[in-house]
């Protein structure tokens, strides 16, 4: 072994002074390692734009790695981290971004930005989305792939009930009537259907009508003591219509997530209500003649407030050395700009987050060519739904606000949030079900959610 | 039964080592680690850990919905175990029957063990899909009555049920072939000869020959509905419609790796290790009385 | 019972003669009388069952072929088309593209072997030594093997990856493949399989003055191999299709198994439409695999206990 050794030693030290003596570029590129959850479309997206970047430069190569599901990849970066050997960057869903911000493990992006002295116009982002992901005014995670529940129809279905297929319906009154007239001429099967259950109907729901989802301004006051107020007046309100609207089909339950899909592009709903990053998706499946609008709303006496996003953030992780991370704010710098943000946008469907990004985008009449795209924004940022295609005309006066930020309408900020929609998800199928009753059903939501809330305090107290 | 042994200082411990290293570094660590976390609650990202006793599992054992995972389990494991043993059974017999084309015929059966659950699951949840699913769709033509899975909780662990036996029954079936293949054909001639019928020929000598394989099926069915059905519950319901299919270990997994929940999720580990370790300790008791070697 | 104590005991003898050779000709003659037996209608009937079982076992698989040569248009029309079409090529090109299937098939065979083949040794051996020796501490052994068929991986997933990363195990094959070496069913089996070989079979191996390993090799590994390859199957499948153990340790692309990686084509957050096709070619191209092994394997093992009947 001894004698194996001498011999091998020369060798190696050869072999290193070639290594040591080859031009350093190639060499010398610093390994960033991305964990994200992303998959099919999306996934080669995040690998097109990374390449991008990498070819942008020659110091740093970030290598974005697909750790499954958004549960599992936070799990690994966990593990990974309490390893010791964490990625730089973890993409994160927003309901985890309370055990981020309490985890002691995240390296904030602003002070990121500031240890490294890049610069950022964070005013220059949409409120509704850098809000849910700031605290005491500072940024903490890179929002990436943000969206928001919208309202999509087929407009073929409401023309063949004499409907006007320009005119999505506005108000939830308007939608139970269209709903009846488009089944009543055979357009449909069921009226509409909706998508993440939790986060459209419940979470969007009480934003956008400025109501609370939770105390302590929806957690972002406080960790103790918070609890949910689901099931007060419009809580019962809104799920109890939909839970009579199930009985003629007005409404159709269509599952969890993503699940209710199909009951739209196949035509059996006549309308939907799901994430606006569906409509790249849809784009390509649906056959038959579709447009959006936005979320409809109860109407006075409730205000009517933006409406809250969902989607995933770039959390960067402590425990790197201190170099790297000047690679990762780099990095972070590059998918911060108009054109990155409008790449993005332009092949996922998820939104472009900075407004000059969104400008560059109506300069390039990309919403007068894709209206659909726009109603996202309009939305979040309190704007008319209808996309601005008169915006070379001067003379048009800005537009009008027609929504409100609220408080309510900020975001939400909950401790255990994956297993509370999760809660809120389970007793609405057994509303729906007709196993509980629709006040039953959300008084168990908030009592099984509250117990989770007190459990996180407890495990985050000193 | 007084079995010969060899005599040797030594090597019996030389060969037991590696089992028993694997065992102690990758199973017994880990179960003490697990016993370790279930006194505390642990911030995920690792930190202050709080010492909080039996608190985990006095508010698991507090919990309704802890008890309705139990209840599912119960049911999940005796359906799976229910239609892979028997079925596996049924089926093996009848493959095992002297007439033609009985390789092709064992080949038809044989193969879907090698499917895994993530995958079956993936195919079933097509199949059944409430939207364009081929299963609703043709008993829509039969009854008004919707077989949503979103919606109805039993259908939904019917849909598990049968996406975790179709994988699973081949095994068993190769099992028992296994085990009907060790029959020598003098026993079940001389039987033939007595003009014993097909269903005492299964009765009164299949069916006890074969009592080690039964019972070897038995605990594994048992043991894979409870652990390893896991894939089959995560791509197909993920424990929904409310908790109708949250089966103890989902919700294990959920609390744990999707709620960052450690200390219930050990807790839950816990219960659920001396659950199963008293469970087959019986059955081991009970089985090892009644089948002979 | 009493009636099935005393045939079980029988048929232990009988298995025991069985492993000599027994006069083929009566194996031959009980042959010969078949055919001349009045035709039964019972035979109909099984036919008719197990084609029945054939199909229903069937079903799921061929509807996933069909879907997988489907255009996504096809997939979600009604009434839902029951008949393979066109684009089988395209969707197989595209769903290995993706995935990057070729490595990914490389990982999943290797780390199926090593399990199988890893299981089967250490197994083998543990199991022989809780059957022939007396030795302290057996029991101790045994039950801590046995106790470890009820802590499957979900049970200590996050303290097990600990010690991977500890042992520097992560994105390695090692880390892939030793922590499922450990399970209790293989021991369980060879053991449960040792204690049917009669004893004379041992007596005789000491009478012939073979040790233990010379007994191990020339006396139980023949006896053996038809379990072997039975196991084989059974754990190559097993490390084939295992799901979370490797999507926690790796996290490089290049170290993925097929299982894995079929998984990127499954769109889990639900903000675009599941390309079904692509899924379903892809799980196809998955399962070829193991489903081969099981086709090709099976011929091999049902000779096997064939033979050993003779």
């Amino acid at each position: 072994m001894r004698i194996a050794t001498s011999r091998l030693l020369p060798a190696l030290a050869l072999a290193a002074a070639v290594v040591v003596a080859l031009p350093g570029a190639a060499l010398a590129r610093t390994e960033i390692s991305w964990w994200h959850a992303m998959t099919g479309a999306l996934g080669d997206a995040v690998d097109a734009q990374v390449k991008q970047f990498n070819e942008s430069q020659t110091e740093y190569e970030v290598k974005p790695v697909r750790k499954g599901t958004y549960p599992e990849t936070l799990t690994a970066a966990i593990a990974a981290y309490r390893q010791k050997n964490p990625p730089h960057i973890v993409q994160v869903f927003e309901v985890g971004t309370q055990t981020m911000m309490l985890s002691g493990a995240v390296y904030p992006v602003w002070e990121l930005m500031r240890d490294n002295e890049i610069k950022i116009d964070w005013n220059d982002f949409i409120k509704p989305v850098v809000g849910y992901y700031t605290k005491d005014g500072k940024l903490y995670s890179m929002p990436y792939n943000s969206s928001t529940p919208i309202f999509y129809y087929n407009k073929d279905a409401f023309k063949k009930a004499g409907l006007d297929p320009e005119k999505p319906p506005k108000t939830w009154p308007e939608v139970e009537a269209d709903a009846r007239k488009i089944i009543a001429a055979g357009g449909a099967k069921c009226g509409f259907s909706t998508g993440w259950p939790s986060w459209t109907m419940v979470e969007n729901m009480h934003a956008t009508h400025d109501q609370p989802f939770a105390s302590k301004h929806n957690g972002f006051d406080a960790v103790d003591g918070v609890e949910l107020l689901i099931n007060r007046e419009f809580g019962l309100k809104h799920i109890g219509a939909l839970n009579a609207w199930q009985k003629d089909n007005i409404y159709s339950y269509g599952g969890r997530q993503g699940a209710a899909d199909p009951k739209f592009v196949n035509g059996d709903c006549a309308m939907y209500i799901q994430s606006s990053a569906v409509i790249t998706g849809f784009t390509k499946s649906i056959k038959f003649d579709w447009g959006t609008g936005e979320l409809p709303h109860w109407g006075p006496p409730y205000k009517k407030a933006t409406s809250i996003i969902g989607g995933a953030t770039l959390w960067v992780l402590k425990g790197k050395p201190q170099a790297e991370y000047r690679g990762v704010a780099r990095f972070l710098e590059f998918l911060a700009k108009p054109e990155q943000q409008m790449w993005w946008h332009v092949n996922t469907g998820y939104l472009a987050i900075s407004n000059t990004a969104v400008r560059n985008l109506e300069q390039g009449y990309h919403f007068v060519k894709n209206p659909k795209q726009y109603t996202a924004f309009a939305q979040l940022t309190g704007l008319s739904p209808t996309p601005p295609a008169a915006l070379r005309d001067k003379k048009t006066a800005p537009a009008k606000p027609e929504r409100v930020a609220t408080p309510n309408s900020q975001g939400l900020r909950l401790g255990n949030f994956v297993q509370i929609r999760d809660v809120i998800e389970g007793e609405l199928e057994n509303i729906f079900a007709g196993k509980r009753t629709v006040k039953q059903g959300l008084d168990e939501a908030v009592a099984k959610s509250n117990a989770l809330l007190r459990e996180f305090a407890a495990t985050y107290k000193q | 039964m007084k079995r010969t042994v060899f005599r040797n200082r030594w090597l019996p411990y030389l060969l037991v080592l590696p089992q028993v290293l694997v065992t102690i570094v990758f199973f017994v660590w880990p179960a003490g680690k697990s016993l370790y976390l279930s006194v505390f609650k642990s911030p995920p990202f690792g930190g202050h850990d709080v010492f909080v006793g039996l608190d985990n599992f006095v508010t698991l054992l507090g919990d309704r919905e802890y008890y309705e995972s139990v209840l599912n389990s119960f049911v999940f494991a005796a359906g799976v175990t229910g239609i892979c043993t028997i079925g596996g059974l049924v089926v093996a017999v009848l493959a095992n029957q002297k007439i033609r084309g009985l390789a092709v015929y064992r080949t038809g059966l044989l193969w879907p063990y090698g499917i895994a659950p993530a995958v079956s699951g993936i195919i079933f949840l097509f199949i059944f899909h409430p939207a364009y699913g081929v299963l609703p769709y043709f008993l829509s033509f039969v009854t008004a009555y919707e077989f949503n899975w979103l919606l109805k909780g039993w259908v939904a662990m019917t849909l598990v049920i049968v996406a975790t036996s179709w994988t699973h029954l081949g095994y068993n079936i190769a099992f028992f072939l296994a085990g009907l293949q060790a029959i020598p054909t003098s026993v079940m001639e001389a039987a033939s000869v007595d003009g014993a019928s097909p269903l005492r020929k299964f009765t009164s000598i299949i069916v006890p020959l074969i009592s080690p394989v039964t019972f070897y099926l038995v605990v594994v069915n048992m043991v894979f509905a409870f652990f390893n059905a896991f894939p089959v519950i995560h791509a197909v319901t993920q424990g929904g419609p409310g908790n109708a299919t949250e089966i103890m270990v989902f919700k294990l997994w959920k609390d744990g790796f999707v709620g960052l929940n450690l200390g219930s999720s050990a807790a839950q580990s816990v219960i659920l290790m001396a659950v199963v370790v008293l469970l087959t300790m019986l059955q081991f008791r009970f089985a090892e009385k009644r089948v002979t070697y | 019972m009493s009636d099935a104590r005393t045939t079980t005991a029988t048929v232990i003898d009988g298995a025991a003669v069985a492993a000599r050779p027994r006069p083929t000709v009566t194996v031959l003659s009980a042959e010969r009388e078949r055919p001349r037996r009045p035709f039964d209608w019972t035979t109909l009937l099984v036919h008719a069952a197990l084609l029945l079982s054939v199909a229903v076992i069937a079903f799921p698989l061929y509807y996933a072929f069909v879907i997988s040569t489907q255009a996504l248009d096809e997939v979600i029309q009604k009434p839902p088309r029951l008949l393979p079409s066109t684009h089988l090529v395209e969707n197989y090109v595209q769903a290995w593209r993706t995935s990057g299937m070729a490595r990914l098939l490389v990982n999943s065979a290797i780390v199926a072997i090593g399990v199988a083949v890893g299981k089967i040794s250490i197994s083998m051996l543990s199991a022989f030594a809780i059957v022939y020796f007396r030795f302290r501490g057996a029991s101790l052994v045994f039950w801590m093997i046995f106790l470890t068929l009820m802590l499957p991986i979900p049970v200590r997933i996050l303290p097990t990856y600990e010690v991977v990363g500890d042992l520097g195990w992560l994105n390695t094959y090692a880390g892939l493949t030793v922590p499922l070496m450990a399970s209790a069913t293989a021991t369980f089996l060879f053991r449960q399989f040792y204690l049917t070989i009669p004893n004379e079979l041992a007596e005789a191996a000491q009478l012939d003055g073979a040790g233990p390993l010379r007994f191990l090799i020339s006396f139980l590994l023949p006896l053996s191999w038809a379990n072997i390859a039975a196991l084989f199957v059974v754990l190559f499948i097993y490390g084939w299709n295992e799901y979370f153990w490797p999507l926690l340790i790796t996290n490089t692309e290049e170290m993925r198994t097929v299982v894995i990686g079929l998984e990127r084509l499954i769109p889990r957050s639900g903000t675009e439409l599941p390309t079904w096709n692509l899924i379903m070619a892809g799980a196809m191209m998955a399962l070829i695999p193991p489903v081969a092994v099981i086709l090709f394997m099976q011929r091999w093992f049902v000779k096997g206990l064939i033979e050993s009947e003779k």
